[in-house]
């Protein structure tokens, strides 16, 4: 069965300004590490929300599993949102423990050695962390579920390159081959070694769903540069 | 991570790595080669992209799979010569090519390699 399914996915936020999906229709395959590219306001951020349930489409729908968003679809997904959601006073310590017992998936052992990896001290409180370093504990708290789609919005942005390949590691190590991982992001250079697919997304809609290699050896050009072709300014 | 070159794909870029150590005796004849996950953390890449590439070596012989006990490098020495002969026969004409490109005659690109040559002798 197709991991995930949309079909004429449509989202006005507001009566008679543009939709910030519009009539979008996207399947996705098991196994695959994907990345959702597009310019600011394409509709990365609203598309991963509505899969995770927390927008509703105006029209169109979402299907996980064959299911639409709901409770079964959540204990499936692991979502790393683009604003941190934590609450931060807790230590980083106390936010595993909140985790292991809220996800059944969660693999607290997992999440402390590559926090132990990262060489960020648990006894941290949240708040006082860099943006850096909290972008890396939440990255890590969602990469510790052993789920069958993570939704990844905007993971790198804010960490040094060198960080950046640890964590693009991290996805590397722990991904397994029933789940598909869906990367949002601008720095595609970056990511594009690491993707099979690369869905383009335009004012609400897919305007390319291919393979980095079939790009590649289609246009003889890399992602990141026919990115730049398509969507020049 | 592995940076990759922009204008092909990346999984004929690592089949060229993996002839690379093949040829250059990182991995020996015979030796067994790391295990796709393995591969794919080192160089920064899509476990798929490493599996394709090896796909395409075990095509050409240069690499056997045994179902249960993973991928290993030919016995054949011969192949692994005829593949370092073919790799350095590629590099060769990229420079050759590069060399015209500036008006080199035959004799000039030949002394300028001897000198080089020559001289990478001297050092090491």
């Amino acid at each position: 069965m197709t991991l995930l399914q949309c079909k004429e996915l449509t989202k006005t936020y507001e009566k008679g300004s543009a939709p910030a999906l519009n009539g979008l229709d996207l399947d996705l395959e098991r196994g695959k590490i994907i990345g959702l590219l597009g310019p600011n306001g394409s509709g990365k951020t609203t598309l991963i929300k509505i899969i995770n349930g927390l927008l509703v489409p105006t029209a169109g729908k979402v299907l996980i599993n064959g299911r639409l968003p709901g409770i079964e679809s959540k204990k499936s997904i692991a979502y790393l949102p683009d604003k941190s959601y934590l609450a931060d006073w807790m230590r980083i310590a106390q936010i595993v423990d909140f985790f292991d017992d809220f996800y059944a998936d969660f693999d607290q052992q997992r999440a402390l050695s590559m926090l132990e990896l990262l060489d960020i001290d648990s006894r941290q409180v949240f708040r006082s962390l860099s943006k850096g370093t909290k972008e890396k504990v939440q990255l890590v708290l969602v990469m510790s579920r052993t789920a069958q789609l993570y939704l990844l919005d905007e993971p790198i942005g804010g960490v040094d390159p060198a960080a950046r390949d640890f964590i693009l590691r991290t996805i590397l190590t722990n991904y397994s081959e029933e789940a598909s991982i869906v990367i949002s992001t601008h720095l595609i250079a970056d990511v594009e070694s690491i993707l099979d697919e690369v869905i383009f997304l335009d004012k609400g809609k897919v305007t390319l769903q291919s393979s980095v290699d079939a790009i590649r050896s289609d246009k003889g050009k890399s992602v990141d540069e026919t990115f730049r072709e398509v969507f020049a300014c | 991570m592995t940076k990759f070159s922009a204008d092909r794909p990346i999984y004929t870029q690592i089949i060229d790595l993996v002839q690379v150590r093949i040829v250059t005796g990182v991995y020996l004849p015979e030796s067994k080669l790391p295990s796709v996950r393995d591969l794919a953390v080192e160089l920064g890449v899509n476990p798929n992209t490493v599996q394709r590439a090896f796909s395409g070596l075990e095509q050409s012989g240069l690499v056997r799979c045994e179902l249960t006990s993973g991928r290993f490098v030919t016995d054949c020495v011969q192949l692994i010569k005829d593949v370092r002969q073919k790799l350095l026969k590629e590099q060769t004409e990229d420079y050759v090519k590069n060399m015209r490109h500036y008006g080199c005659s035959s004799t000039e690109i030949c002394d300028l390699v001897c000198l080089c040559a020559e001289q990478t002798e001297a050092t090491s």
